[in-house]
């Protein structure tokens, strides 16, 4: 039964943790319509950063520093894409490649870091929480805070003047350049704060697991697109808050989870398309019955 | 107010596909202006349009605004002094944003980061219940969710919601149904008048060109053949119109979507 328990605990605090990147991809991906490929580079980059800061005797300051690097990070992508003229996928690519490289420099020339004795935000909170109730949840009242931070924040910011201009960037732009706001202007204020999340994501993972590797990101991508299409299936009709919790709901980590999440992508987006080719075929099928073909 | 100079513009230039869509074209708008444009498919009407709204930059020629250059302004600083409905009405407004939220947008008043107030909201209300569509009522709603009349009236209120200083009417109640079409022309013959717009609109149909505003030009390959105001236009009827082109652009009105009459 203990083992139950903390298995789902860690699976729980795993998918939360993840559930940020899901709502830096509900931002980009649902609101900009720019898939970011860019994020498992950007993943792997706020955990090796918030690592070697973190390593450094600073686990405050890591995730500020993790998520200065995310926005970087996502700058440069938004910048290729709108100032360079480089294809929006293309883009994410391209970043996702160079920041492998960048991604061992700053670990020190290596792909592995380890932090088990280093201090970090869940340590800090476990002694906070030492002989309270929550002493064993520590590590969830963490990512709790960082998810409802996250929530409220982007709830507030999506229905302010920028942030109706961000989701109308994604909408229409043709309608937005027509209200004389520059596409370019938001298409980057919302690539380099959905970065930001990414690597606070990543950030949190690496603390929380007291290790870093290169691969830490890999896959980061299909398993948060996945995520926000199955959260989109079901709450796509309500308010934003409740959208934003609903992509929280239906993390699962396991060993089979990349697998499971890249095809949940493909059903997602092939199944409508699939669904009228069907009923092309059924009609088809019926007309040449009745003439007795 | 407006004034292009010998403007040029040749799409594919060099290719096999090079096509001149405007060939040092001139054109002097007064202010107060509403001008009526009518030519055949392809004539370079809608390429006018985006010349003066900066969806390209032309090849050749000075556009001025109001005694400024903008020849080479961007599209989206120019949409502060200028206004534009398409024909399509998907096009004006965000399908996945709510009526407020496209309106808000349009309005554009606040910093980056103010939210809608209280007050704008109401402003917003009763501004859609001079519409009369039953838009007040529907102010959380997708616009998706809206007909097409709906929607470019809409269109028309967040493009004149900040009176610009000229109005683009790229033949817009042409894909709506005949009521609403006219309902929305009447809407828009109310704001222009009201805030004092500078307008031009494209139109198939003779009939309105010759009613609204109080000037019409006709355009053919790139060019305006014919330029018609003041007493000369009040005595013209659609038929002269299709005369004047023939004897202008020597050959016949071929837009396959004219309208000789109201239907």
């Amino acid at each position: 039964m203990d083992v139950v328990l903390s298995l789902t605990q860690t699976a729980l605090e795993l998918g939360l943790i993840s559930a940020l990147t899901v709502l830096a991809l509900f931002l980009s991906y649902s609101m900009l319509n720019v898939c970011d490929l860019s994020t498992d580079g950007c993943f792997t980059l706020g955990a090796a950063v918030g690592a070697v800061v973190a390593i450094s005797g600073h686990p405050y300051l890591a995730i500020v520093a993790a998520m200065i690097a995310g926005m970087l990070s996502g700058l440069i992508t938004a910048f290729l894409q709108t100032k360079m003229g480089v294809d929006s996928l293309l883009a994410g690519i391209v970043v996702n490649t160079a920041l492998y490289s960048i991604n061992i420099a700053v670990m020190g020339n290596s792909s592995l870091l380890n932090m088990n004795k280093t201090e970090t935000v869940f340590t800090k909170m476990q002694a906070l929480l030492k002989g309270t109730f929550l002493e064993s949840q520590y590590k969830m009242v963490v990512i709790v805070i960082a998810l409802v931070l996250v929530i409220v924040f982007l709830s507030l910011f999506l229905e302010t003047r920028l942030g109706l201009a961000i989701r109308a960037t994604g909408n229409n732009p043709a309608m937005v350049k027509s209200s004389s706001i520059n596409t370019v202007f938001t298409t980057i204020v919302g690539l380099v704060i959905a970065n930001a999340f990414t690597a606070l994501s990543g950030c949190l993972l690496a603390q929380s697991q007291k290790s870093v590797n290169i691969d830490i990101g890999t896959g980061m991508v299909t398993i948060a697109l996945a995520s926000l299409l199955i959260g989109n299936t079901f709450f796509a009709k309500s308010s934003i808050p409740v959208r934003a919790i609903g992509v929280l709901r239906f993390n699962m980590p396991a060993y089979m989870l990349k697998l499971v999440s890249a095809v949940i992508v493909v059903i997602s987006i092939s199944g409508p398309y699939l669904k009228s080719k069907a009923s092309l075929v059924k009609r088809n099928y019926a007309l040449n019955k009745k003439e007795g073909n | 107010m407006l004034k292009l100079t010998d403007v040029s513009k040749t799409f594919n230039p060099g290719t096999i596909n090079a096509k001149t869509a405007m060939s040092h074209l001139s054109l002097n708008v007064e202010d107060g202006d509403f001008i009526t444009i009518i030519g055949s498919n392809g004539a370079g009407k809608s390429t006018l349009f985006n010349a003066i709204s900066g969806v390209f930059f032309t090849d050749e020629g000075r556009i001025e605004l109001d005694g400024r250059d903008i020849t080479l302004m961007p599209e989206y600083k120019r949409s502060r002094k200028i206004g534009r409905l398409f024909q399509d009405p998907m096009l004006g407004s965000a399908p996945g944003m709510t009526v407020e939220e496209n309106l808000a947008l349009a309005a554009g008043s606040g910093t980056w980061l103010s939210r809608v107030s209280k007050k704008e909201k109401k402003h917003f209300r009763e501004k859609l219940a001079l519409l009369d569509m039953g838009l007040e009522d529907r102010m959380k709603q997708p616009v998706g969710l809206l007909s097409g009349g709906q929607r470019q009236a809409l269109t028309l209120m967040m493009a004149t919601i900040n009176p610009p200083k000229l109005l683009l009417l790229d033949e817009h109640t042409a894909a709506l149904d005949p009521a609403t079409a006219e309902k929305v022309l009447k809407i828009t013959k109310d704001v222009v008048n009201d805030e004092h717009i500078t307008c031009m609109m494209i139109t198939h149909n003779l009939e309105s060109a010759l009613a609204f505003g109080n000037r019409t030009l006709m355009m053919d390959k790139g060019s305006i053949i014919f330029d018609v105001s003041g007493e000369e236009r009040a005595g013209l009827t659609t038929d002269d119109l299709l005369q004047a082109f023939k004897r202008e652009a020597g050959h016949i009105l071929d837009n396959d979507r004219i309208l000789l009459k109201e239907d």
